[in-house]
């Protein structure tokens, strides 16, 4: 490599999201299309900051009822019962149960709130021009888009545990309120991993590095 | 084509590109199969060249069809309890939270376990086949550049670890009897992950036919060679 890293933008090129290809905009024009693949083209995602923090602001507020309210209520002769997602892993833990108790914990408790935090230090860091740690900063955004996924995981398991107890008198299990507005964290912060352009914690170090040049 | 589209004018050298997660100005190096070129700023790789991309990728592409056929049509998981029975498709999940008030989850379930699944192999499968011909079509390129938000939603192993805990807390009361989806669907996600490892997006994009060309054509001249637009 030069010892001068240039950005796309520096030199007013973009490279498509679709297809890879680096183009050009036509003068006085700022968007264009890929010729290759039709997208639309832009330097950065459009509205990136606003868009992130929008989903980033929705999930946390369904992140509280979604852990307040009861996602699986059990109904069996001796009375109905309401369980939230930590009550749930409590009841999983056991001698023999605990790494699947250990799974949900992570995968419900753990990650969405790792998810929002990571994502609002990202935006703090970019939006106020952070020059430093840019690798651990991308690496930490791959590592949210890699595992954001996993959160699923106890809406399937509300959702099977409901579909196969249904043996009414005797027990039967139905989903909970908690379950709609913990589907709806899951959600909210994948649009919000999605929404957020990683090249924008580099944009500060490039033009340091140009005004340093 | 509606209005009058303003197309990009693509750099000069094709292996010029910059990198997605910085946007570093590079030159893609020309790969042996197998290796694979990173970002040397960010890390991030940038293109995996493939051996024999496109016949592997429709091979594991129809396996994977073949598969998820089966998963979505027989019992997933069934129990027993004190004589009475009751079993569960992929799609019974997902019909049950419907009826019961929870329809927004329930489309949730259905798109990330279902729809998007299909969509992945589906898709897939039409880019493979249109992008072997000789001169691949425009809508190779449509599908293509859509294929990566089938592959986001697309969650069979995240569903597969929520069956395995469920299939664990419902142990405690009942028997539980796993179902042949189930196999099924634990073996479609290594066949998936295969399919998405032996496609090499670059190899289709470097061949495909460009929408620039396509629309200057088509309004150039109506009449004649078309055949293949769709």
């Amino acid at each position: 490599m030069s010892a001068t890293a240039m950005t796309a933008m520096q030199l007013g090129l973009q490279s498509c999201e679709g297809c890879g290809l680096l183009s050009r905009p036509a003068s006085g024009e700022n968007e264009g299309r890929c010729p290759r693949c039709d997208e639309e083209l832009t330097f950065r995602k459009p509205a990136s900051f606003q868009r992130t923090w929008a989903y980033l602001i929705g999930a946390a507020i369904c992140y509280i009822p979604a852990n307040l309210l009861p996602v699986l209520t059990t109904t069996t002769a001796a009375g109905a019962e309401s369980d939230t997602i930590l009550q749930g892993v409590v009841l999983l833990w056991s001698p023999t149960g605990w790494p699947l108790s250990l799974i949900v914990l992570i995968a419900s408790i753990m990650i969405p709130s790792a998810k929002i935090l990571a994502l609002v230090y990202l935006l703090i860091t970019a939006q106020r021009g952070s020059v430093e740690n840019n690798e651990q900063r991308v690496r930490l955004y791959r590592t949210i888009e890699f595992i954001g996924r996993w959160s699923m995981v106890d809406v399937f398991v509300d959702t099977f545990t409901a579909a196969l107890i249904q043996l009414q008198p005797l027990m039967s299990v139905e989903p909970g309120p908690g379950l709609l507005f913990f589907a709806a964290v899951v959600v909210l912060t994948m649009l919000a991993v999605e929404s957020f352009d990683p090249r924008l914690i580099w944009d500060s170090a490039s033009t340091k590095e140009v005004s340093h040049a | 084509m509606d209005e009058i589209a303003v197309y990009n004018q693509p750099v000069a050298d094709p292996a010029l590109i910059a990198c997605l997660h910085c946007d570093l100005l590079q030159r893609l190096p020309d790969l042996a199969p197998g290796a694979s070129a990173r970002c040397p700023r960010c890390n991030k790789e940038l293109w995996r060249r493939r051996e024999d991309s496109l016949n592997r990728t429709l091979a594991l592409t129809l396996g994977a069809a073949m598969l998820y056929l089966v998963a979505n049509s027989v019992p997933m998981l069934g129990l027993t309890i004190v004589g009475r029975d009751a079993s569960t498709t992929v799609i019974g999940g997902a019909q049950h939270l419907w009826e019961n008030g929870d329809q927004i989850v329930a489309i949730l379930v259905l798109f990330t376990a279902v729809i998007a699944p299909a969509l992945q192999i589906g898709l897939m499968l039409a880019i493979v086949l249109g992008a072997r011909r000789e001169h691949p079509p425009r809508w190779v390129g449509m599908l293509l550049r859509h294929h990566p938000t089938s592959r986001i939603w697309s969650m069979i192993e995240v569903m597969m670890v929520g069956v395995l805990v469920a299939l664990v807390k419902i142990a405690d009361y009942a028997t539980v009897i796993p179902g042949l989806a189930l196999f099924c669907l634990g073996a479609l996600i290594f066949i998936l992950a295969g399919m998405q490892a032996a496609f090499d997006p670059r190899e289709v994009w470097e061949r495909i036919r460009w929408a620039e060309e396509g629309a200057r054509r088509s309004a150039a001249d109506d009449r004649g060679v078309a055949g293949e637009t769709s």
